[in-house]
C-alpha cells in the first residue's frame, strides 16, 4: 500500500542524493519526493511517497533512520496528517471550450495564473488524489504542460 | 570546550587530529593533490606511514590491520585515481563492518567540477558504499570532520567513511581546535539492550529443548567472546558461527559446531534445521547462511540481536528482535537467566550422532598435495591460535573448515563482498596490528594475481607474514560450480597454460620462497615457514585440480538438502 513518510534531514549538499540512491540501490519504490527548508535553516524536511508492503515500508523507514543526515523519520500515513499537492498546468484555449474550463477550475477551487489568447495556465492545490482527478477531467480539452509538486505532508496540530 | 588554539596548516591538522585519535599506522600512496601531506609527512616521526603499491592495497591492509586490532584502519590516497582504486577496498569494508577511515586528496576546489586533471566525484562515487562520507569546504571544518569521521567509523555498527580534502585546504591555514566530543544528531546507535526483550529471551532460553547459538561478526567486533563462552558453557548450549564469527566461540570447545550455512558442517545445519530455538547474535542471515529461507530454521523460535536495526527482518521474520549491542545483550542475558534451564543432553547426543554420520574428512596420498591437508597441518603446528587471513574461494571455505580457529579476530576474510585479491594485502595490515602471533595467508592463485605487487610491500618493511599459495592452476570455486552445474564445461578458469612460475615471481620482489608438491614436502616447509620471521615467506603448495569443498547447499538450495559427495549428488538428507 502506499505511504507517506515524512523525514527531517540535514540541510546540506547531497543529503537527497543520499536519500534518492538508497532507494534504488536497495530496489524500493519512490513514486515522489520532495524536499524543502523548515523553520530551522539547518533543516530540511522530505516528503516521500512510497509503496509496499509492510515488510519492506518497515525496511524503507529503518533503512531512512540508518543514513547519517536523517534526524528524524515518521510514517504519516496512519497518522492524522494534511497532505498536499500543488499542480500547475497549461491547456488549449478556444472559444468553444473557454466557458467549460473556467466552470471546472471553479469547481475544482483552482486559480488562473496566466492567460494568453490560445492557453491558460492554472493552479490547483490539493491531496494527490484530488490532483489526479483534476488531470483526468482536464485531459479532453487539452493539456499542453503539466508540472506536480510531489505530496508534501505534516502533521495535524494538536 | 576547546583545546588552546593554534594556528596550522590543512596538512599539519590532518597529522594533529590522526595523533589525537591515537593513530599509529596509516596505509598511503602519494599524488599531485596530496603533496603538501606528504611534505608534513617528511617530518613526522610518531605515525608509521606504509607505503604501498596500489591503493587498493591499502585499503585491504588498513582492513587487515582493523579487524585484528579493532581499531580502524586508516587510509591516505590521492585525488582521481587514487581515490578511485580504494573503492573495492572500502565496499568491502562496508559488507563486512570494517572500522576505516580513507583520507582522499581532491583537486583544488575552485576546480571541483571543471573535469581538471586527477578529478574524480568520489564523495559522489563512494556514497552507497560508505557509512557516511564527507568533502571538506574549509579548513576550519578539517578537524571536526575528522572528529566525525572516527566517531562514525567505530561507533554502533562499524564501517568505512571517506573524508575527501581539497587541495586548498590541505594548504590553507587556521587555528587548530580540536572539538572535545562529537554529537551527530542523527547519528545515535542503540547500544543497550531493552530489558523487556532480554527478559522474553532468557524466558525462551530457559525453556527451550533443542537452543542453538548462531553467532555472527557482530560478537567479534563487540569483542563479546568471553560473555558467549560463557553462556554457551553455562547452559549447555552448541553454537556455530558464520564465516565472520568463527574464532568467537573456542574451537576447542565440545559444544562448538563450526561453520552453518553454504559449505558449513553437516551437523551444524542439521541442528539449525532441527533446533526449537535459535539465538543469532551479531549475525544477518545472509543468503549463503540460509539457503533458501522459507525452509531455514523452520521449528526455531527465532530471536536476532544485532546493533543495527536494518539487520532485523532483512532477509528473515524474527519472533523477537533485540537490537542492541552484541555484548551487552549476553551480558544482561547471563545475568537474567533463571537458575535452572532445561537439560540439553539428549539434543546434544542428536547433534554428535550427525557429527559422526558426516564427519569432515579427506584421503592423504603420498604423492600428491590437497588444501585440506595444508591447512589442517597449519592449524596443528599453530595450535589454532594464528591470526589467519584468507583470499576468497575453494582455500577460504577448507579454511572455515579445516583452520580450529581458538581465538576472537583470528579469521580476517571477505565474506560478503568476495573480494578476490583480499588476502595478501589483509595479511600485510594484519601483520602491522598484531606481533604476538603468527600472521597466516591462505591464498589461491588466481587472487594471489590480484594484488601481488604488495609482496613488495610486505618485502620492504620485512613483514613476517607466511604466504601459503594453494595452486591448483585453477579458478576452483567457479570451477568447483562449472562442474556441477554447469555440465563441465571449463569455461576460462583453467591457469595451468597462463599462470607465471610464482616461486621466480616473489623471489624477483625479494621474498623467501619454497615449493612443496607433496605432504612430506609440505610438512616441512610448513614448519620451516612458521619458524622464520626475517621478513614475508612464500610456500607455494602445488595442489590437485579436481578437489572439490564439500559438504555443499546448492545455491538457493534447503540446508536440509546438503550435497555431500561429487558422486551422489542425489544425496539429498
Amino acid at each position: 500500500m502506499k505511504h507517506l513518510i515524512s523525514v527531517l534531514v540535514e540541510n546540506k549538499f547531497g543529503t537527497l542524493n543520499r536519500v534518492a540512491s538508497m532507494f534504488s540501490a536497495r530496489g524500493f519504490n519512490l513514486q515522489s519526493i520532495s524536499i524543502g527548508e523548515t523553520e530551522d535553516p539547518e533543516i530540511s524536511r522530505m516528503t516521500i511517497v512510497t509503496r509496499g508492503d509492510d515488510q519492506i515500508v518497515s525496511q524503507v523507514l529503518k533503512q531512512l533512520n540508518r543514513l547519517i543526515d536523517t534526524i528524524k523519520v515518521t510514517d504519516l500515513t496512519h497518522q492524522p496528517h494534511v497532505e498536499r499537492e500543488l499542480l500547475l498546468m497549461t491547456l488549449k484555449l478556444s472559444k468553444a471550450t473557454q466557458h467549460e474550463i473556467f466552470e471546472l477550475i471553479n469547481v475544482f477551487k483552482g486559480k488562473v495564473v496566466d492567460i494568453k489568447q490560445k492557453s491558460i495556465t492554472i493552479e490547483v492545490i490539493g491531496s494527490p488524489d484530488k490532483i489526479n482527478t483534476t488531470i483526468d477531467i482536464f485531459r479532453p480539452y487539452g493539456i499542453r504542460e503539466l508540472a506536480r509538486s510531489g505530496a508534501v505532508a505534516i502533521h495535524r496540530g494538536e | 570546550m576547546h583545546t588552546t588554539a593554534q594556528k596550522l596548516n590543512g596538512s599539519e591538522i590532518f597529522f594533529e587530529c590522526l595523533r589525537r585519535e591515537k593513530v599509529d599506522t596509516i596505509f598511503g600512496y602519494p599524488g599531485g593533490a596530496l603533496l603538501k601531506v606528504y611534505e608534513t609527512l617528511y617530518d613526522v616521526t610518531d605515525i608509521k606511514h606504509i607505503l604501498v603499491r596500489h591503493e587498493q592495497g591499502a585499503t585491504h591492509m588498513a582492513e587487515g590491520y582493523a579487524r585484528a586490532t579493532g581499531k580502524p584502519g586508516v587510509v591516505l590516497v590521492t585525488s582521481g585515481p587514487g581515490a578511485t582504486n580504494t573503492v573495492t577496498g572500502i565496499t568491502n569494508a562496508y559488507m563486512d563492518s570494517s572500522p576505516m577511515v580513507v583520507f582522499t586528496g581532491q583537486v583544488p576546489s575552485s576546480l571541483i567540477g571543471n573535469d581538471a586533471f586527477q578529478e574524480a566525484d568520489i564523495v559522489g562515487i563512494t556514497r552507497p558504499i560508505t557509512k557516511h562520507n564527507f568533502l571538506v569546504k574549509d579548513v576550519r571544518d578539517l578537524a571536526t570532520t575528522i572528529r566525525k569521521a572516527f566517531f562514525l567509523a567505530t561507533n554502533g555498527r562499524p564501517g568505512p567513511v571517506l573524508v575527501d580534502m581539497p587541495k586548498d585546504i590541505l594548504n590553507a591555514e587556521c587555528d587548530f581546535i580540536w572539538p572535545d566530543s562529537v554529537d551527530i544528531r542523527g547519528f545515535k546507535p542503540t547500544i543497550t539492550c531493552h530489558a523487556n526483550q532480554i527478559e522474553k529471551a532468557a524466558k525462551k532460553i530457559a525453556a527451550a529443548k533443542r537452543p542453538l547459538l548462531y553467532i555472527g561478526g557482530g560478537v567479534i567486533s563487540s569483542n563479546a567472546s568471553k560473555e558467549l563462552t560463557l553462556l554457551a558453557k553455562a547452559l549447555n548450549i552448541p553454537v556455530t558461527m558464520t564465516l565472520q564469527g568463527l574464532g568467537a566461540f573456542p574451537a576447542s570447545e565440545p559444544l562448538n559446531m563450526g561453520m552453518l550455512g553454504m559449505h558449513g558442517t553437516y551437523w551444524a545445519n542439521q541442528a539449525v534445521n532441527k533446533c526449537d530455538l535459535l539465538i543469532a547474535v551479531g549475525a544477518r542471515f545472509d543468503d549463503r547462511v540460509t539457503g533458501k529461507v522459507e525452509t531455514f530454521a523452520p521449528q526455531a523460535y527465532k530471536i536476532h540481536n544485532d546493533i543495527d536495526p536494518t539487520n532485523v527482518d532483512k532477509n528473515i521474520k524474527v519472533d523477537l528482535p533485540v537490537v542492541g549491542d552484541s555484548k551487552d545483550f549476553l551480558a544482561q542475558l547471563i545475568k537474567a537467566l533463571p537458575e535452572k534451564s532445561e537439560n540439553h543432553d539428549s539434543w546434544l547426543a542428536e547433534i554428535d550422532s550427525w557429527r559422526k554420520q558426516c564427519p569432515l574428512t579427506f584421503t592423504v596420498e603420498d604423492d600428491s598435495l590437497k588444501t585440506e591437508f595444508v591447512i589442517s597441518r597449519v592449524s596443528e603446528e599453530t595450535e589454532g591460535n594464528a591470526v589467519v587471513v584468507t583470499d576468497v574461494g575453494q582455500h577460504q571455505m577448507w579454511t572455515s573448515q579445516y583452520y580450529h580457529f581458538n581465538n576472537p579476530r583470528s579469521i580476517i576474510t571477505s565474506g560478503g563482498l568476495g573480494t578476490m585479491g583480499y588476502g595478501l594485502p589483509a595479511a600485510i595490515g594484519a601483520a602491522f596490528g598484531v606481533q604476538d602471533r603468527p600472521v597466516v595467508l591462505f591464498c589461491g592463485d588466481g587472487g594471489f594475481m590480484m594484488n601481488i605487487q604488495e609482496i613488495v610491500t610486505a618485502v620492504h618493511y620485512k613483514v613476517p607474514i607466511k604466504i601459503f599459495l594453494l595452486n591448483n592452476s585453477f579458478l576452483g570455486m567457479v570451477r568447483q560450480w562449472q562442474e556441477l552445474f554447469h555440465q563441465e564445461k571449463y569455461s576460462f578458469t583453467d591457469l595451468d597454460e597462463s599462470n607465471p612460475d610464482f616461486l621466480k615471481v616473489v623471489e624477483a620482489f625479494g621474498c623467501k620462497g619454497m615449493r612443496a608438491e607433496n605432504p612430506a614436502q609440505a610438512e616441512a616447509a610448513i614448519k620451516e615457514a612458521l619458524a622464520y620471521n626475517e621478513g614475508p615467506v612464500f610456500v607455494e603448495f602445488r595442489v590437485i585440480k579436481k578437489d572439490m569443498v564439500f559438504p555443499m547447499v546448492p545455491a538457493g538450495g534447503s540446508i536440509s538438502d546438503m550435497l555431500l559427495e561429487r558422486l551422489n549428488p542425489k544425496t539429498m538428507v
